[in-house]
């Protein structure tokens, strides 16, 4: 059976350090936009720390939740692409084939999450920022859209690495740079499709929670939901 | 004053192809500089990139796709409301049915750019055609867009064909009047005219059929980009109502833009005797039925919106009606419907005048309607965190401003090559039915004063 990649986020445990964010643009050659355009709203981040406060000032709590590409498994970026550029893997992740992609963004309208990121100029790194791009990612050029992979780079690494010494992928061996980076283990990745793996079990958990998930869209992100938020002795 | 003779239709209707003003190349000029501005623009975005424009995360599309629904939609003038007539019967569609289908033709044109204009790699935009690559793949026929390729390309198509049929006869009255190029040119278009009894009757078959056939095609064309909205999970998007209201929208914003074009005919190319007010006051009531049809359909969808009170529906019904969007909201309401309704309503009202004056306010109305219905929901989806706004930048405006000149522009050009009013029709209707043609009508009235 093919594996089944998701992901299981304990927001009890998210700090809101961002680590994740930035190691995901250090892997994934996503390129910065400069002051101005970020503040016009044209800032990729495939991964955002999302931030919510509760109370009033002084009395204010900030609550994080990370979001990225919730990996749905009725996704609807994908039927509303002209030209299959967004389409689903036989491992259910949403695949974006950048080659394919002429610049509709109707697939970012249609995504309920808002993590889709559109390529508004051609990106371009200071020199000599340009000699630490990842090789196993390609850039993306002007008029593309792009979003988070699950590191389907990585994990392709990982499933070739496993067949060629002839065994099935470790749980916990395929790390997406958020997961590897997060120093609260806040998030975990895996195969949903082995009941026995971590990502499986935590997502049996009483805290589980999909966001957004009234919409029928399936994600294969699950959050665990802070404690806190049932009044458990965090409040 | 006798009635009009084939000959007075002749020379008054013909008269224009002959010959142009000072005035006239002035405003030509005027008309392909703002045209090559757009088109400028247009180059400018393509070579620094999609930035230019003022679209940004979250919301994707604004102008660019507020423009083509909104061209898309004034297409709906021509081809469907001269079809209704032609079908009903109505023997004073006579003068208008050309001017009304010349529209149809030109907004598709313009309309149609769109969808490249705002792509982010508008030199792939052949990918969308179902053609067998060396790719190995076909367009994406569950995608709403590849739908509105293929009702756009047909609608264009049908409409030509429409517009084209009824010009033959024309051109060949043309070819017989004409000398050298001109003579050669025309005799080409009129396909070999000759005016036999067979070529009338199968003039009319084919007119018959295709005023039966472009009626569905036309009401398709506007639900397929309804769609390209209410197929996507997005607040105040998901709708059912959205196919049948922007139909309505469509033909609302078709019949005041057929009257903005007859009145500028009227005057400019002195039509007063052919263009009527009773041709105005027909119109008009057929515009204030649309008006009405409109409320109704924004009422139905913002009541049931309001009363299911969704949490994610209610962030954007409140952003437009008291939120930030509200002055454009209430402007459209203004201009739909405040000033229509007692213009059109109370006939000393509806006279050249306050048919036009109601007729510029839903133009913008019905832009500021598309413009409402895309940038709001977009920019307020399920997650407050990236919530957003949109502003235009001078591409994008620049361009717009650019159709609405294309559109004049294509206008004038076609006035000077073909009869904007359909010469052997008025003929034929002043031939077959004397007594109920407007035109002859007003004559008899003039007589016995």
């Amino acid at each position: 059976m093919a594996h089944q990649w998701g992901m299981v986020i304990d927001l009890d445990r998210c700090t809101g350090c961002e680590a994740c964010v930035v190691a995901c643009h250090a892997e994934n050659n996503i390129s910065t936009v400069g002051e101005d355009e970020a503040a016009r709203g044209r800032a990729k981040h495939w991964i955002r720390v999302e931030r919510y406060y509760e109370g009033e000032f002084p009395d204010v709590k900030t609550k994080f939740m990370p979001v990225l590409c919730q990996q749905c498994d009725a996704a609807p970026c994908e039927p509303v692409c002209p030209t299959f550029a967004s389409y689903h893997t036989s491992e259910g992740l949403n695949g974006q084939v950048y080659n394919r992609c002429i610049g509709t963004r109707y697939c970012a309208n249609a995504c309920p999450y808002n993590v889709r990121f559109f390529n508004f100029y051609n990106p371009a790194w200071e020199k000599p920022l340009h000699l630490q791009l990842n090789p196993d990612v390609s850039v993306r050029s002007v008029g593309v859209m792009e979003k988070c992979t699950f590191c389907v780079q990585r994990i392709k690494a990982g499933e070739i690495q496993a067949a060629a010494e002839k065994r099935v992928v470790k749980d916990g061996e395929i790390q997406p740079a958020c997961v590897q980076s997060c120093p609260t283990k806040a998030m975990v990745f895996g195969d949903l499709s082995d009941p026995q793996s971590e990502v499986s079990r935590l997502a049996r958990s009483n805290r589980a929670t999909k966001l957004l998930g009234e919409l029928g869209t399936l994600p294969k992100v699950t959050y665990l939901q802070r404690d806190s938020w049932h009044g458990g002795e965090d409040s | 004053m006798a009635a009009k003779t084939p000959e007075h239709i002749n020379e008054d209707l013909l008269r224009p192809l002959s010959g142009t003003s000072a005035r006239y190349w002035i405003v030509f000029g005027c008309l392909v500089a703002v045209v090559a501005a757009a088109i400028g623009a247009f180059g400018w975005q393509v070579y620094h990139g999609i930035g230019v424009a003022g679209i940004r995360r979250p919301v994707f599309w604004g102008f660019y796709i507020t423009n083509f629904v909104f061209w898309i939609g004034l297409s709906h003038a021509g081809t469907l409301i001269s079809a209704i007539l032609r079908l009903a019967n109505a023997t004073w569609r006579r003068p208008i049915t050309r001017c009304a289908e010349v529209i149809t033709v030109f907004a598709l044109l313009i309309g149609a750019t769109f969808p490249v204009v705002h792509l982010g790699r508008p030199w792939l935009a052949f990918w969308l055609f179902p053609y067998p690559s060396e790719r190995g793949i076909w367009p994406n026929i569950r995608s709403p867009l590849l739908w509105d390729f293929f009702a756009i390309n047909t609608y264009l198509l049908g409409s030509v064909t429409f517009l084209l049929l009824p010009m033959i006869p024309d051109f060949a009255l043309i070819r017989d009047r004409a000398t050298g190029g001109k003579k050669k040119i025309y005799t080409a278009l009129s396909l070999g005219w000759c005016g036999s009894p067979r070529q009338w009757h199968r003039l009319e078959k084919a007119m018959q059929i295709m005023a039966v056939a472009i009626i569905p095609v036309a009401v398709s064309v506007h639900s397929i980009v309804s769609w390209d909205f209410a197929m996507a999970p997005v607040p105040m998007w998901h709708s059912t109502i959205f196919a049948p209201y922007f139909v309505a929208g469509a033909i609302f914003s078709g019949i005041a833009a057929l009257i903005i074009a007859m009145a500028c005919l009227r005057k400019l190319l002195h039509l007063e005797e052919y263009l009527l007010p009773i041709h105005f006051e027909n119109l008009g009531k057929l515009l204030l039925v649309m008006s009405l049809l409109w409320v109704y359909f924004v009422f139905a969808e913002r009541l049931t919106t309001w009363y299911g009170n969704e949490s994610s529906e209610m962030a954007v019904f409140w952003l437009t009606q008291t939120g930030s969007y509200s002055p454009l909201f209430w402007t459209m309401v203004t201009c739909n419907f405040l000033i229509p309704f007692p213009l059109l309503a109370i006939k000393k009202f509806r006279t050249i005048t306050g048919c036009v004056i109601a007729s510029i306010g839903i133009v913008i109305g019905m832009w500021l309607e598309r413009f409402l219905i895309i940038v709001p929901s977009l920019s307020h989806k399920y997650l407050p965190y990236s919530w957003g706004t949109y502003r235009p930048t001078w591409v994008e405006i620049t361009i717009t401003v650019g159709t609405f000149a294309a559109m004049a522009l294509l206008y004038m050009l076609f006035s000077k090559f073909v009869p904007i009013i359909s010469v052997w029709e008025l003929k034929w209707g002043q031939h077959q039915e004397p007594e109920r043609d407007p035109v002859l009508l007003r004559e008899d009235e003039e007589a016995t004063a």
